[in-house]
Formats: structure tokens, C-alpha cells, sequence
């Protein structure tokens, strides 16, 4: 009789548990498309900053230049009328520098799970002739007296250490040709080229890239992650050092802490037992990001958020009223099963019943507009930007402490629907059923049976 | 038995209080066949509420079988009235969205019986008032005299002690009312029901043993006039109060 009278009263008003369902399912597709994209966006500004540090990376700690570190070049050429010159030099990407001493000093501390050292550089190649008169310094312009021609490339080059392959500037690509750079190669000339700039230089694994004074053989292909510029080429740590002149060297060390819940304390202790370093941590890093990543953040979860409460809000107060109305058409027939000997909980068991089911309806009914939005939305919007400029980027240059660079990585957002944004989606829509058929039981059994069939339809 | 004493019942109506009984006493043995007669507004269906436990006195007791209806919880006197007490009314009252077999079933439910047996029990009560074959309609599919039937039905599916009907010809047109005060009186005699109806048709009280009139509040019972409508006394055996209400739900 439950079953029957349930669904024979939900086919009398269907028009209505329609609109109710269709409002709850509204407001449970909202739900759900904004859970997603606030979880597309929180994935899309962790691939952000997976670039910029590295798979694994929870803290880099970088140092401000000083007049004395990662210096200019020096070009010096002297000679005579028409003297044709062609250098080749690796300097500090616009950073201070550290000691290997510093990266064990930070590798030892307790809630640091691993630390690696790298030594970011550019390779200036500056090649031209000049007529007699004095000394041309870098782009910064030269003497008085002298002129020349002169061409300038440069492409980035890290020197990453291959103890640690899961740490660093190259975890977060993946290797596509040959393998990357072994322990066993750590003193070797060799090279890992990312994969755009292979393709412009017409590299390959087995080719050769000059390194400042250096040739290296390419062992490995890389492919950055989505969206990441990162270093051109990839050589030895204790080879960078070597060519730039920076025996013992770093001037980047990333930091893996021991868990995600002891990122703070262990960038806590590395500024500790650095003290004039620039720790840097991922949260840190996420509140420079600019873009509209970081648009899409702010609205998935400001405006996002509230906007799907609200809408849950309306749906919530509207399946109420309308319940009520629905169950007050029916007080005198609920004053007659009364009088026939049917206990108030029966009829409040019958109500309720009829308001779950819409309220489960509508929350199937949610779930596949839910998903339904989210892929049109991760079909529709076009790929987001996050930029931060920090210190931590390599700037161009000659050497000399640069403006920190903006560092720009376009993410494609995806827009995941998760197993417990449908949970509780669904659980939401529910609970909207049963508000609205707590208020309408309230209404029909409140009267004493007299009053009820008193009542005139 | 029913025993009505010094029963009142107010109801406060803005600033004044319209006393619906003042100070009714009654008694109804088993098996009576008592009409209310009165016009309307002098308190006929108020009684009828608190015979039935819908509705409470302000001041006095109605005792069923020895208890107060007065002083019962709601929850104790809802068991009375899903086990002893049948109601049928003036417009009929019956759930749009059910059958006629399922509308006479919703009286057994609260008395716990299986499906199985509702059905049978059901069906056999909408043969017994000649609508067997009406069974799967829906009360927008019959007429006024079939509903009230159908409400006759589910008002007797139980087998109650006491038969309760408030106006139930009221809406009815001449004929039908005597087709279905004839089917009262049938079951009546049959089963030796204990009935009260509430009418404000004479001829429709006529066929009761008793008449009660019912002016601003106050009870007065006569005899029924005879005539060719007045009931004779059941010819098969009492149909006795149990001495204890039991819950059954």
C-alpha cells in the first residue's frame, strides 16, 4: 500500500514533482560542474607549479645575487683592426649562488625528505668583429673609440645532479628518446635536450651540443610537462660547474619534505639552517601565480561556490513550499486515513516517502546535468595561463642580476567530476527531499482529525 | 456501549465561544441504530467527532466499553478507532488516487494485516455492498452512490463495533439516498452494528430505532416514529463490544 498510494500521489501531481526535481537537479548539476572545476583548477595550478619545481618538489631555495655572484661575463677582446672574436660562455641565470655544502645541510634536516642541488645557466655565444679602440663589454655597450658587429644566442642549460632523478628540474618530464642522465655519467659529457629545442637545433640522441667549451654527446630526449619551458639542454651538475666556473656550487636546491603535512616545518628549517636563502614553498609560489588560472580559481571558488549554494538554496525552499501546498490539498484526506486508525507516523512515512523520491530523482536527474556541463565546460574553455615571476626563473641577459623574470605556463583545464562530488550531490538532493517533506508531514499532521476533515479542498 | 456524560465542547471563535454541546448526556447499548437529527450548526457532527475520537470534550466523559475516550492518549484512541470504529461521510472521502479495492484496503492497514488477506477481505466487503465488479475503478470513475458504497465498504472491511456516518446521503440525489440508507440498513440487521448517523433529513432518521434531536447543543432522543422505513431490532445475534480495546496495529 506504501509503494502504490506513493507512486499513484506522485502521478496525480507530476507536473509539480517534475519542477521540484528539475530545481533540485539544477541546483545538484551546479554542485557538481563547480566541485569539478574548482578540482580542474586546483589540478591545473599543481601542474603549474609541478613545472616550476618538479615532480616531488615541495620547497626551492634560491639566494638573491650579490655584485660578486653569477657575474658578468667579462668579454675581453683586445686585438687589432678587424679582429674577428667568437666566445662561448655559461653564466648564473640572474641568481645568487650556494654551496654543495648547503644542499647536504638542508638534506639533513628532519621533516626534509630529500634535497638536490642544480645550477641553472645560460649559455651566451657571442661571435662578431670589431675595429680597434677598446674594450666592448656585454649588451650593457662597450668604450669609447671602437665599433663592431656582433651576433648574441643564448640557450639555457642546468646543470642537474643524477643522484636524484625523481627530484628536480627534469622530474616532471618524461623521457621520450634514449634515457636520462645515469650516475654513472655524472662526469661525463652528456646531455639531455628537451624536445622543442632538439626539434629547432635538429638534435637527436647520439648528436653533439656545444656547452660553453664543451661538447656534449645527447643521450636523452625530454618532453617538459603540459605547457613548461624549462632548461634547453641538461648536462652533469659537477660538469656545469666546471664550465662555469663554480667548483661546488648551486644556485637552486630543491627540497622534498618528509610528508605534505610538514612542508611548513621543513621550510622552517631549511631557512634556519640557511639563513639569507630564499625558501620558497609551493602555497608561497601559488600566491604569485597571476592568469587566468588564477581567475578561474578565484571564480570556481568564490563565485562558483556561493552561487551553487544559493541556487541549492532556492531549490531547497521551493521544493518546501511547494510541498506543503501539495500536502495542504490533502489535509482532509489525510484526516480520513486518521480517522480510519492510520498513525501520524504512518502518514508522515507516506510524505516523506513521496519527497525522497523526487529528491532522489532529482539528484540522478543533477548528476547527469553534472556531467553533462562539465564536459561541455572542458570542451568550451580555451587553455588558461598562470604566470609568477620570481627569482627563481632564469632571466636572459649576460649574467648580470636581472628584474626576476614572469615565468608563463599555459594549462589546458580539465574539468574532473569525482566520485564524492556525486556523493554528495546526490546526498545534498536528498536532504533537500527530506526538508521539504519534513515541512509538508509537519503541515498534515498537526491538526487533530476534526480539524482535517473539516477542511474544505 | 456508549455513555455520553455531562459532555460539552467550546470552541473559541475571535472574542467570543460558541458552545457546539452543552452538557450532553447519552447512552447507546449495543446494537442501537441512533440518528442526530438537527439543523445545521446546532452541534450533530461535533458529537459525531467525539463518539469517534476525533475530537475531544471540554468538559465531561464518553466512555466506550467502559473507557474514556476523554482521557485517552492519541496514539490509544487512534487503536480505537482503527479496530473498533468505522466512519463514513458526507462526501464520501475517498483517496482519489486508489482503487475502490485499494480504498477499502487503507482501513486495514493499521490493523497489520498481510497483503494477501487485505485483498481477500476487500474484495469480499465491495461484494457485500454490490460494487464486486467495481473493484479496479477509481472513484473519478463512479457515480455518488457507488463512491459512498465503496465508502460503506471500507468502513465495514474491519468489522467494527461501532458505525459512524456523518450526512452520508447528503450529497446524494433522492434515489440513491434510499438505495444507500436501505444498504445501512441491511448491514445493520446483519451484523448488529452499533450505528449513529447524523442527518438533517427526516426521512432519513425515520429509519432509525431512535431519533436524537439536536438544537443549539443540547440532546433530546425519541423513539423512531413507525413507519414503512422504521428498522426492526437485528435479526441475527448482537454484534458484542469487545470488553477490551486491544491494539492490533
Amino acid at each position: 500500500m506504501f509503494v502504490t498510494y506513493l507512486l499513484r500521489e506522485l502521478r496525480r501531481r507530476m507536473r509539480q514533482a517534475i519542477f521540484i526535481a528539475l530545481g533540485l537537479a539544477l541546483g545538484v548539476g551546479l554542485v557538481i560542474t563547480v566541485t569539478a572545476a574548482a578540482s580542474g583548477v586546483s589540478a591545473g595550478q599543481r601542474t603549474v607549479l609541478k613545472s616550476l619545481y618538479g615532480v616531488g618538489t615541495d620547497i626551492t631555495v634560491t639566494k638573491a645575487p650579490t655584485a660578486s655572484s653569477g657575474g658578468g661575463p667579462g668579454f675581453r677582446f683586445g686585438g687589432s683592426k678587424g679582429t674577428s672574436v667568437s666566445r662561448s660562455v655559461l653564466v648564473s641565470g640572474g641568481l645568487g649562488t650556494l654551496k654543495s655544502s648547503d644542499v647536504t645541510a638542508v638534506d639533513s634536516q628532519k621533516d626534509v625528505s630529500a634535497a638536490v642541488g642544480a645550477l641553472v645557466l645560460n649559455d651566451l655565444k657571442f661571435s662578431g668583429s670589431f675595429k680597434p679602440g677598446g674594450s666592448a663589454g656585454g649588451s650593457g655597450g662597450g668604450s669609447a673609440g671602437g665599433s663592431g658587429a656582433f651576433n648574441a644566442n643564448s640557450f639555457t642549460v642546468t646543470g642537474v645532479d643524477p643522484a636524484d632523478d625523481s627530484l628536480g628540474p627534469l622530474a616532471s618530464g618524461t623521457i621520450v628518446s634514449g634515457h636520462g642522465i645515469t650516475s654513472s655519467e655524472a662526469h661525463k659529457n652528456v646531455a639531455v635536450v628537451d624536445s622543442d629545442y632538439a626539434t629547432s637545433a635538429s638534435l637527436k640522441v647520439g648528436s653533439t651540443v656545444t656547452v660553453a667549451s664543451g661538447k656534449f654527446t645527447v643521450v636523452g630526449i625530454v618532453r617538459a610537462a603540459q605547457g613548461v619551458t624549462d632548461a634547453d639542454v641538461y648536462i652533469p651538475l659537477a660538469r656545469a660547474q666546471a664550465l662555469a666556473s663554480m667548483p661546488s656550487e648551486v644556485n637552486t636546491i630543491y627540497v622534498s619534505a618528509a610528508s605534505a603535512t610538514d612542508v611548513s616545518a621543513a621550510a622552517s628549517a631549511v631557512s634556519r639552517a640557511l639563513p639569507g636563502a630564499t625558501v620558497t614553498t609551493s602555497s608561497d609560489l601559488a600566491s604569485q601565480v597571476t592568469g587566468s588560472l588564477s581567475s578561474a580559481s578565484t571564480l570556481a571558488s568564490n563565485l562558483g561556490k556561493w552561487l551553487a549554494v544559493m541556487v541549492l538554496a532556492v531549490a531547497f525552499g521551493l521544493a518546501s513550499i511547494l510541498t506543503v501546498a501539495a500536502v495542504t490539498r490533502r489535509v482532509r484526506e489525510f484526516g480520513t486515513l486518521k480517522a480510519m486508525g492510520w498513525t501520524s507516523r504512518r502518514i508522515i512515512r507516506q510524505v516523506m516517502g513521496e519527497a525522497l523520491v523526487i529528491g532522489v530523482v532529482g539528484g540522478a536527474a543533477g548528476v547527469a546535468i553534472g556531467y553533462a556541463a562539465a564536459a561541455v565546460v572542458q570542451a568550451v574553455v580555451p587553455p588558461l595561463t598562470a604566470t609568477t615571476g620570481t627569482a627563481n626563473q632564469r632571466s636572459g641577459g649576460f649574467g648580470r642580476p636581472t628584474a626576476a623574470a614572469a615565468h608563463t605556463v599555459s594549462v589546458h583545464l580539465t574539468v574532473p567530476v569525482s566520485v564524492s562530488a556525486v556523493a554528495l550531490a546526490v546526498a545534498l538532493a536528498i536532504a533537500g527531499g527530506l526538508v521539504a517533506g519534513s515541512f509538508g508531514s509537519w503541515r498534515a499532521v498537526r491538526l487533530r482529525p476534526a480539524d482535517a476533515l473539516a477542511r474544505v479542498v | 456501549m456508549y455513555e455520553l456524560c455531562g459532555v460539552t465542547k467550546d470552541y473559541p471563535k475571535g472574542r467570543t465561544t460558541v458552545h457546539a454541546l452543552q452538557g450532553v448526556d447519552l447512552v447507546i447499548e449495543d446494537g442501537d441504530w441512533l440518528a442526530i437529527q438537527g439543523p445545521t450548526g446546532h452541534g450533530k457532527s461535533t458529537l459525531l467527532q467525539i463518539l469517534g475520537g476525533l475530537d475531544r470534550p471540554t468538559s465531561g466523559s464518553v466512555r466506550l466499553t467502559g473507557r474514556d475516550l476523554a482521557k485517552l492518549k492519541e496514539k490509544e484512541i487512534t487503536k480505537v478507532r482503527a479496530a473498533s470504529i468505522g466512519f463514513i461521510f458526507q462526501t464520501f472521502n475517498l483517496i482519489p488516487t486508489l482503487t475502490a479495492q485499494e480504498n477499502v484496503e487503507t482501513a486495514l492497514v493499521p490493523l497489520g494485516v498481510s497483503p494477501g488477506e487485505r485483498k481477500e477481505r476487500a474484495s469480499q466487503a465491495l461484494a457485500d455492498v454490490g460494487l464486486g465488479d467495481r473493484a479496479r475503478h477509481l472513484p473519478s470513475e463512479l457515480s455518488g452512490g457507488q463512491q459512498q458504497r465503496v465508502a460503506i465498504a471500507r468502513a465495514l472491511v474491519k468489522r467494527p463495533a461501532v458505525l459512524l456516518a456523518d450526512e452520508p446521503t447528503g450529497n446524494l440525489d433522492e434515489g440513491t439516498r434510499d438505495e444507500i440508507m436501505a444498504l445501512l440498513g441491511e448491514l445493520w440487521r446483519q451484523r448488529g452494528l452499533t450505528m449513529v448517523t447524523v442527518t438533517h433529513d427526516s426521512s432519513v432518521a425515520r429509519r432509525a430505532q431512535r431519533i436524537g434531536l439536536m438544537r443549539e447543543g443540547n440532546l433530546t432522543i425519541r423513539p423512531a416514529e413507525n413507519g414503512d422505513d422504521s428498522p426492526v431490532s437485528p435479526a441475527g445475534p448482537r454484534h458484542a463490544l469487545p470488553t477490551t480495546l486491544t491494539a492490533l496495529d
